[in-house]
């Protein structure tokens, strides 16, 4: 099971806590969880990644085990703390004032 | 118990403000979508409790939000704005080209005749329509047939941020571009040809009377006589008689002819509001005073109104798509400012107060007359 920690905007839209839990079948990459989250929260469409084309949004970041991941390719395997579920992978909207 | 809804789209969160006919008490609903930018909330002229809003951030990208229950509830609907084909370029501030790429919605205009037939104007500008209650978006990509390569962004964006149906021909629709221009189709939005014949924009375009690239602000039409749109341009307010055929300037006495929202009094086809800002450099009213001009001849005679407006030390904007009227036998006309007050007038703009005068920015303000 891993645990992915949400920002506060993308908690109201999917309507649910800092943390949500995804099952991953295989090898838990970055795109997989990403696509994991998708599926289970399908309002997160384009939140996060454009939907075509599947970059990372600007201003949002992929964080996990004191690392940023933010520019990792997609099939890049997370590390074996997150694949456990004893460290979350965090998806973070970058600092800015306003 | 007749009475008005008004749909005001900020900075950080949708507001809506109700009132009875008299217009003297106001609720105010919300922050709805809190945090989020809200360019434009709209409902549908045949379905009341349908409202449209277009909800974006920075961060997290475009949603649009549906309500069937005249914004008590809100569901996320489609939000996927794919452009039809290959895109292909569109000119820039350095004049070079660039691709285009979507944005965010800028505006949301719904149908007049089916409550799940919504158009939504973009930036980059295209436009998109969904007849499946703003599940799914096709674009009309026959829009950027009309000289698209030549379009540049303004200083706010690339966007299509006005669309008209005319509720005498279905097939005619009218959008406008900042800065681009504005644009007709007469076949229900497939072809589409500039009508910028009169703009004339010398500080803005190295050819002052190009067919394409003119800062458009807004267009408005009164339902009764679509053939006659007005136009805040960038600079000069302007008038057409011929639905865009020609333009020809009515800025008349105005204290400055830039700004940014124009509408129609709702019974009276002639008579129509701006609001003066200084200059495309300085934002703000002239000589500090927030005052609409009223035109009750169609244009070039213009009359300040200020009673209930503040008359000293006032440097808010009112933005394009902030200035609305409502359809009682008194007509009421409404807008917002970035300051973050909601000026209303319940007597066709003779006197003002403000409905609320502690918001974010306000971006857009629509008005529902309620029966």
């Amino acid at each position: 099971m891993i645990h992915v920690l949400l920002p506060h905007h993308l908690q109201v839209l999917a309507q649910v806590g800092r943390e949500v839990e995804l099952e991953i079948e295989g090898v838990a990459t970055l795109n997989s969880i990403l696509n994991a989250l998708e599926s289970s929260y399908p309002v997160l469409n384009g939140t996060i990644r454009d939907q075509v084309t599947l970059q990372r949004r600007p201003f949002l970041r992929f964080f996990a085990c004191g690392q940023d991941f933010s520019l990792a390719e997609p099939d890049t395997i997370l590390p074996e703390e997150v694949l456990s579920g004893a460290k979350p992978f965090r998806i973070v909207g970058a600092m800015a004032g306003g | 118990m007749k009475g008005v809804r008004v749909m005001v789209g900020t900075r950080k969160g949708a507001f809506i403000l109700t009132s009875d006919a008299k217009r003297a008490h106001w609720d105010v609903s919300g922050p709805h979508f809190p945090g989020w930018e809200i360019y434009h909330i709209n409902a549908s002229p045949v379905d009341p409790d349908r409202l449209y809003a277009s909800q974006s951030s920075g961060w997290f990208g475009q949603l649009i939000q549906r309500s069937n229950d005249g914004g008590q509830t809100w569901v996320p609907v489609g939000n996927q704005f794919n452009y039809e084909g290959d895109p292909g370029t569109h000119q820039t501030f350095d004049g070079t080209q660039q691709p285009w790429a979507f944005k965010r919605v800028w505006c949301l205009e719904p149908s007049l005749t089916d409550r799940d037939t919504v158009y939504a104007g973009v930036e980059d500008a295209a436009l998109f329509r969904s007849t499946d209650g703003g599940q799914t978006w096709l674009e009309l990509p026959g829009l950027r047939a009309a000289k698209g390569h030549l379009w540049q962004p303004g200083a706010g964006g690339m966007c299509l941020h006005t669309i008209l149906l005319d509720p005498a021909n279905p097939q005619r629709i009218f959008v406008a571009i900042s800065a681009a221009g504005a644009f007709r189709s007469d076949d229900g939005g497939q072809t589409w040809h500039p009508i910028n014949q009169g703009l004339i924009s010398p500080y803005e375009l190295p050819d002052a009377t190009a067919e394409v690239g003119h800062c458009v602000h807004n267009i408005a039409m009164h339902p009764n006589r679509p053939g006659v749109l007005f136009m805040q341009k960038h600079w000069d307010v302007m008038r057409t008689d011929n639905a865009g055929d020609s333009w020809q300037e009515v800025s008349g006495n105005l204290p400055s002819d830039f700004g940014f929202p124009i509408a129609v009094h709702t019974h009276e086809p002639d008579t129509i509001y701006v609001i003066p800002i200084k200059s495309d450099s300085e934002h703000y009213p002239p000589e500090g005073k927030l005052r609409v001009y009223r035109s009750r001849t169609g244009g070039n005679e213009w009359e300040a109104l200020t009673k209930g407006l503040p008359q000293s030390d006032c440097y808010v904007n009112v933005l394009r798509s902030a200035l609305a009227v409502d359809s009682l036998d008194t007509c009421g006309v409404y807008f917002g400012t970035t300051g973050g007050q909601v000026y209303a007038s319940a007597d066709s703009g003779d006197s003002w107060i403000p409905i609320v005068r502690d918001l974010p920015a306000v971006m857009s303000v629509e008005v529902q007359t309620l029966s």
